[in-house]
């Protein structure tokens, strides 16, 4: 346990709080059940657990307005919640079900709703940078105040599509705010081996972008900054580069024995991570004791069988239907 | 298009048909925008867009940084934002730097979301050999994107299809490529006063013949209408028929020119290893291997990249003289 946790400061929302704390908690826990699903055969393929990360994901969605759209990548369970498509529908997606957010055809990495704007998982690392310059370019062509929120590992800011993007997003002013989630690893590279430059926001300064760094396991910091990057993008001020420092305490994927990283250095990461941390806060402010947490975890594990249940009656798309969707099916 | 008066006709270049045909997209469609390197201040690297930065401003003619990948990732972006971006790459060549978003993005999103979002982008760009730009600014590559599905693939020959083609690409939901040779250019044309869009899904034939079909497209199209005037020449009528998409591929066309003539010669300017040459020749074996009196003959591309000296540039792509060597050879059954 923490021990001597620091209240929250007098200007935090007590209710509000509780929010973040519950939203983070439900996609702890349906990450949890995701990869119990994942032993039992239920979910196959690849799979990319948000658990760590939760503070990020949970900050960020706190500034994301409904005509804002959100592109993401392969570890997007926790955005996908976060951002509202219904637990039932990722659920059944990972399930390979038709009844699922995308038909059961992207699973995992292919979260899609067009319905609040999620515009996928995207699984080619740094593949949705370019994507999101793009809506932010629509977004400011036809004078809505809409932002585009990229979300992207710092495995991706070794790729040129980063830098490109950047540039881009800098050049024409564009609303698009830049979220590095840097947990320091590309799958199993450590970040000094592979940038030249670990201080990141300093990429994004080169391209005259306005950056900042915060701690990604604090979901207070992470929701301050996201709110800054919105007000400055939806305000005119161009693109936004934050860079999330956080940690996954599980594998990549489910194939990953985790050869180059310690026990210890992952234990002690855990004991810093953003649930612990943030429930010991509550506590000390009075706002969560055993039984209010208990009443949570009850509310969310009954979602999350919910979800297993839908998502286990739900329907293989039938073969016939293979092709559609290659092309429109409503043509000119 | 088929009204009984005479079509008035005029003479106008390939460059000015595609010109006529973004600027009337420019007009028509405030949601249109046309992005690219260098399509605003230098006018367009063949001279195409000439002007237009100044009719329509910097907000619709965007001149790009030499980011491929992210100009042409953003036109999928805008698109799935509501705008209707016409995306220039300069060659095909370069086009291999924005691979990742056209062939991982463009042509999966629609199909990987479970059809919930398309991605209606149209990128136009060059493609070819002849005018000695060596082995990074020649090659046909438009067969690597014809394998992909979810992609829409066209090859306008002609200047109304040139003129025509970009309207119903820009109507099309999905996301269209549009490759422009570069010798095609400053070729000339009669385009009718009236012309306007076209379809973009039938094969079509520019040239009755009994004897062979010449099937081909782009701008090995030219290529074989004079080889067909040279064969009819010598007593052997050639049918021409002009693929235009090469994606998806109008086999009811190939088939029933090949049902006619019982002989093919295809004329491709990509290699033929992998290439649509072979993807026709396998299509006619499948599903009209009856009806051919002898093999399918291919003429394309030799399998070297496309040098620089002139003399070396011509060995090395599709020919008059081969083409009506090969369908000789197949209507003779001999060299």
């Amino acid at each position: 346990m923490i021990t001597a946790a620091e209240p929250l400061p007098d200007t935090v929302d007590g209710e509000h709080a509780l929010v973040l704390f519950t939203q983070m908690l439900r996609v702890r826990r349906f990450e949890e059940k995701s990869a119990e699903m994942y032993s039992k055969g239920n979910i196959r393929g690849f799979l990319h657990l948000y658990i760590g990360e939760e503070a990020v994901g949970t900050g960020i969605m706190q500034s994301v307005a409904p005509q804002d759209a959100v592109v993401a990548t392969y570890r997007e369970h926790g955005h996908a919640l976060l951002r509202g498509i219904p637990m039932n529908a990722v659920m059944a997606e990972m399930f390979g079900k038709q009844e699922g957010c995308s038909r059961g055809r992207g699973g995992s990495m292919h979260l899609f709703d067009k319905a609040t704007r999620f515009i996928g998982g995207n699984a080619i690392v740094g593949g949705g940078l370019p994507v999101a310059v793009g809506y932010a370019l629509a977004a400011k062509m036809r004078g809505t105040d809409a932002v585009a929120w990229c979300i992207f590992g710092e495995g991706a800011m070794a790729e040129g599509e980063f830098h490109e993007s950047l540039n881009l997003a800098e050049l024409w002013q564009l609303p698009v705010v830049f979220c590095c989630e840097n947990n320091f690893y590309a799958m199993g590279t450590a970040l000094d081996r592979s940038e030249s430059e670990t201080r990141l926001v300093e990429k994004a300064r080169s391209y005259r972008l306005d950056a900042e760094v915060v701690d990604g396991m604090d979901v207070l910091a992470t929701e301050a900054a996201a709110r800054r990057a919105a007000d400055s993008a939806r305000s005119g001020n161009g693109p936004y580069f934050i860079e999330f420092q956080t940690y996954r305490f599980k594998a990549h994927s489910m194939f990953d024995a985790e050869r180059y990283r310690s026990k210890e250095e992952v234990h002690e990461h855990e004991l810093h991570g953003p649930l612990r941390t943030f429930a010991a806060r509550l506590s000390a402010s009075g706002l969560l004791d055993d039984d209010k947490r208990a009443t949570l975890e009850a509310e969310i594990a009954a979602e999350i069988e919910a979800a297993v249940a839908f998502a286990e009656a739900g329907t293989p798309e039938p073969v016939d239907d293979l092709t559609r969707f290659v092309y429109s099916e409503v043509q000119p | 298009m088929n009204s009984s008066e005479p079509t008035a006709m005029r003479e106008i270049t390939y460059r000015e048909a595609a010109r006529e045909a973004l600027h009337e997209a420019l007009t028509n469609d405030e949601r249109v925008f046309l992005m690219g390197e260098d399509v605003g201040r230098y006018g367009g690297s063949y001279a195409v867009s000439l002007g237009f930065l100044e009719e329509f401003g910097p907000e619709r003619i965007r001149d790009t940084p030499l980011s491929e990948s992210a100009f042409v990732g953003a036109g999928i972006g805008a698109a799935i934002g509501g705008m209707r971006p016409i995306v220039e790459v300069m060659t095909v060549n370069f086009s291999l730097l924005a691979a990742d978003q056209i062939i991982n993005t463009a042509a999966t999103y629609l199909h990987m979301s479970g059809g919930q979002i398309n991605v209606p982008l149209v990128i136009r760009m060059a493609t070819g050999g002849g005018l000695q730009l060596a082995a990074q600014h020649s090659h046909s590559l438009e067969n690597l994107y014809a394998h992909i599905p979810g992609l829409k693939v066209l090859t306008p020959a002609t200047v109304e299809d040139v003129r025509g083609m970009l309207a119903t690409a820009l109507a099309d939901p999905d996301p269209v490529l549009i490759f422009e040779h570069i010798l095609l250019y400053n070729r000339k044309g009669l385009l009718a006063e009236q012309a306007g869009a076209v379809d973009i899904d039938r094969a079509r034939v520019r040239r009755e013949g009994t004897h062979v079909s010449l099937i081909t497209y782009g701008g090995s199209l030219w290529k074989c209408m004079e080889a067909a005037e040279l064969l009819a020449q010598q007593g052997i009528e050639a049918e021409v028929l002009d693929l235009r998409i090469l994606r998806p591929l109008d086999d009811e066309s190939i088939i029933a020119t090949v049902s006619k003539t019982h002989r093919a010669v295809i004329v491709d300017e990509g290699w033929r290893s992998g290439g649509i040459s072979a993807e026709i020749t396998a299509r006619i074996h499948e599903q009209a291997f009856y009806e051919l009196d002898l093999p399918v003959q291919r003429v394309c591309a030799v399998e070297v990249p496309i040098p620089y000296a002139k003399h070396l540039e011509d060995a090395a792509l599709p020919q008059v003289e081969e083409i009506v060597a090969a369908a000789k050879k197949v209507v003779n059954g001999h060299d």
